[in-house]
Order: C-alpha cells, then sequence, then structure tokens
C-alpha cells in the first residue's frame, strides 16, 4: 500500500528540527531512516500530517571516540556501525549485534538513532545500548539532557522522550581488562526479529572471577531487558563454578511480562530465552578468557 | 500537503520531477522515468524486489521516499547491464545457473548481489546465503540462484 499524504521537512540543525517538532506537535514524527517507520506508512498502521526528516543533519553524522568509549550520531547507519573500527574497539557487543538486524539492504538505510528511539524490544540496538549503560544525547527546544539507557526505554516502541524532543548521539563507554562479549538469538529466519535473543558482556579479574557483567534481553518484555540480580548474583565468583544453564534461569527468573504471540508463548520464550543466555554467557566468557590473564 | 521537486541522477542521467513527498523513490522510478524494471511486491520491505543502488548501497526503494534520495546517484537493474542489452555477469550467471523463472523477484536479486559481489568478491556459502535471504523467490527454491552467486563470484575473480 501506500503511505498517506504528509509534508515533508528537511532541516538543516538540530535547533530547527526540534522548533519543528514543537511548532507540529503530534501531527509530526521524526523521519530517520525509514526502515521501520515506513512500513508502518505503508500499511496505514499510523499516519502522520509532518515528516521531520534528520539524516541531513551534520551533527547527527559520526562515530567519535570518547572518554573511552564511543559516541555515535543518531543517523549514523547500522551499515556503518557494523564496520566501524572505533565501535569495535570501545563497543564490541554492538558490532557483534549488528549482523543481526534485519538484511544488509535494511542495514544500509537504517539508523542507530532511529532503531533506539524506535525502543523495539524486539529489536537489538536497544538491548544493547541497555546492557552497555548507554547515555542518550537528546535535544528539544528548551535545550539539552542526557538520559541513561535504563531511563530511557519506558514502555513497548515507548521512550522518555517528550514529543518535541529528539536524539541526537548516543555513547557507549568501553568495558576495559578482560572482556568477553557474545550476542545469541533465535529466529525462524534470518533477518527476522528474535522469537528471544541475548546480549553478553563479561569482565573477568585477575584470578578469573567475575569482575562485572551484563545481560540485555531481546523480546522477553515490552521493554529491552536487563536482568540486574542475576547479573548481581554473579559477580565475584569463579568463572568456572558458574554453570551457564544457571544463569540463564537465573536471567529469566525476574521477568514478568513476557509476551505471548503467534511467534510463541510466554513460557517458550522463557525457554529460549534462557538457552540464548546460556550460549551467550558462555561464548562471552570463551572471548574474555582468550584475552589472557593479566 | 505540499509537493517537492527532487533532482537526483538515476543510471547517470539527470531527473528532475515535482512530486508528492509521500512517492516511494521505488514509484518514483517506476513512473517519473519509466524504468519498470524495479519491480515492487510487498512494497513494505519483506521481499526486496525493489532494491536498486542508492549512492552505491542495495536498499530497498520502497522503503526510501524519493524525497530522501534527492541529490543522490541512483542505479536500477537497467543500469547495470551493458549499453546494448549484454547481461552483466550477475545476470548471466542467473540465466545460465536456472536462477530465475517467473522473473519478478530478478531485479531485485541482481542488483543486491552485484553490490554483495562487490563488497565480497569472495563469499563463503553461509555468507552467500545470508545475503540472499534478504529477497523472497517463490519459483526457483533459490539453490539456482545460489550457484550463480558462486559463478559469477568465479567469473569477477577470473577477470
Amino acid at each position: 500500500m501506500k503511505p498517506a499524504a504528509f509534508d515533508y521537512h528537511a532541516p538543516g540543525t538540530v535547533e530547527e528540527a526540534v522548533a519543528l517538532l514543537a511548532e507540529l506537535g503530534d501531527d509530526a514524527k521524526v523521519l530517520a531512516g525509514g526502515q521501520s517507520l515506513i512500513p508502518m506508512l505503508a500499511l496505514r498502521l499510523t499516519a502522520f500530517d509532518h515528516l521531520v526528516d534528520v539524516c541531513r543533519i551534520p551533527e547527527l553524522q559520526g562515530v567519535q571516540q570518547r572518554d573511552g568509549g564511543v559516541r555515535i550520531g543518531a543517523a549514523v547507519r547500522h551499515a556503518q556501525v557494523g564496520t566501524s573500527p572505533e565501535v569495535a574497539a570501545a563497543a564490541p557487543l554492538l558490532t557483534l549485534a549488528t549482523p543481526l538486524v534485519g538484511h544488509f539492504q535494511i542495514r544500509n538505510r537504517g539508523t542507530l538513532g532511529g532503531a533506539i528511539a524506535h525502543a523495539d524490544p524486539a529489536a537489538e540496538y536497544p538491548a544493547a545500548a541497555l546492557a552497555l549503560d548507554a547515555t542518550m544525547d537528546i535535544a528539544s527546544p528548551t535545550g539539552r539532557r542526557t538520559l541513561t539507557a535504563q531511563e530511557f526505554f519506558t514502555d513497548l516502541w515507548t521512550t522518555a522522550m517528550e514529543p518535541d524532543e529528539m536524539l541526537v548521539g548516543v555513547t557507549f563507554p568501553a568495558w576495559g581488562g578482560r572482556s568477553g562479549f557474545a550476542v545469541e538469538e533465535f529466529a525462524r529466519r534470518h533477518g527476522d526479529y528474535a522469537i528471544a535473543g541475548a546480549e553478553v558482556a563479561v569482565e573477568l579479574d585477575e584470578t578469573d572471577r567475575v569482575r562485572r557483567c551484563a545481560i540485555g534481553l531481546v523480546a522477553l518484555g515490552p521493554t529491552p531487558e536487563r536482568p540486574r540480580e542475576a547479573e548481581a548474583e554473579l559477580v565475584g565468583r569463579p568463572v568456572s563454578e558458574i554453570d551457564p544453564a544457571e544463569v540463564g534461569r537465573l536471567a529469566m527468573a525476574g521477568l514478568t511480562a513476557v509476551t505471548s504471540d503467534g511467534n510463541g508463548s510466554a513460557d517458550y520464550r522463557r525457554r529460549v530465552g534462557a538457552a540464548m543466555v546460556a550460549r551467550a554467557w558462555t561464548r562471552a566468557v570463551a572471548d574474555a578468557s582468550t584475552e589472557g590473564a593479566a | 500537503m505540499s509537493d517537492v521537486q527532487v533532482e537526483l541522477t538515476v543510471n547517470g542521467q539527470a531527473r528532475t520531477a515535482t512530486v508528492q513527498p509521500r512517492l516511494t523513490l521505488a514509484d518514483f522510478l517506476r513512473e517519473e522515468c519509466r524504468l519498470t524494471g524495479t519491480h515492487l511486491g510487498c512494497e513494505h520491505g519483506v521481499c526486496g524486489a525493489c532494491t536498486v543502488l542508492v549512492d552505491g548501497e542495495a536498499v530497498r526503494s520502497c522503503l526510501v521516499f524519493a524525497v530522501q534520495a534527492a541529490g543522490s546517484e541512483v542505479t536500477t537493474v537497467e543500469g547495470l547491464g551493458g549499453p546494448d542489452g549484454e547481461l552483466s555477469p550477475v545476470q548471466a550467471a542467473l540465466r545460465d545457473c536456472h536462477g530465475l523463472q517467473c522473473g519478478f523477484c530478478t531485479p531485485g536479486f541482481v542488483v543486491s548481489i552485484t553490490a554483495f559481489l562487490r563488497d565480497n568478491p569472495r563469499p563463503t556459502d553461509q555468507e552467500t546465503r545470508e545475503a540472499l535471504s534478504g529477497t523472497l523467490c517463490r519459483c526457483t527454491g533459490y539453490q539456482g540462484i545460489l550457484r550463480a552467486v558462486q559463478q559469477a563470484a568465479g567469473a569477477e575473480t577470473a577477470r
């Protein structure tokens, strides 16, 4: 089908863009890469009188090292995220997650900021942002503010941003030392949204105990989820004594709003989720171990 | 709702048209440029038949508004063959390997495979399968298409 008619705006600066959003109110929507928004418009699941294309704003471009981490402009496309040496150095989890986002033709258009602002719990980047404690740089007509990923994702496809705010960039702090990363997903077909998935980061100390770990869960609730109680239980333990299946069980224990749909019941999703966490844990630990004892 | 003027380059030729912002790049190519080699299957980004190159990168032209592509260089399946209709190596391989039957999806495969082999001239079987997974074919069962990619990769390397 064809999208309903709309007026198109292509502001050249962030200030122009948020001024437009403030002026147009609920009738306007930010258009980034469009790989989620345009299908929804084409299927007439939604319609807006105004689309504000932010991809021509220079401030939203580029990947920069920042404070040991990496700052990614909101309009940077998935393909660029996936091949960026700065991203691979500071946030390898993001590099590993990228090939699982749609197909390569989608990754050539879709943007990191669009994926995160869309806040789909079944998407890879929101879970990575939550697991890695990313911070979101947000602009409004009255100024700028920064939110943590935990504050940012509030509900299904819903963020803490106001209608006249827009995402400008996302900063991912680096993990140092003996860190390892892995992403595991189960989908019926490559490129489909996952039925459940896990993105795991783990850092080991010099005695092979877990110094810290982070688990991002995909498609296991209304938002990307992070089982912080499970993470806390694992910290300080010798990694060789941790059964990956136990990590999977722990990670599922605190989930209260796993969805049931045509792709699987909530119970099935939990089982798949536990298996994905176990697999990702195993691979992340192996990855950390190859960093060598300090 | 205001129309917008869109200027872009298609297969090396400058094109200008005044269109509704909601016009997709796919419809721009088919209706404004009369380049009907770009096929529209699902019109919501699933089937891949409408894939074209925008500034060299394979994208679904049903998921790009023409106005978003203003200023870009677009290459469609019509721009990949020789000027006198000679098939490109990817097209020739698809023909040789029976990589098409009804041909509806073929433009999307030709464009996607062309970009894929440019970036990855000697792909593994797994990489090829992943690259093909973004385009749907309901006739061939994909095996002929897979062989065509392998043949085209070999042909490119032999050059």
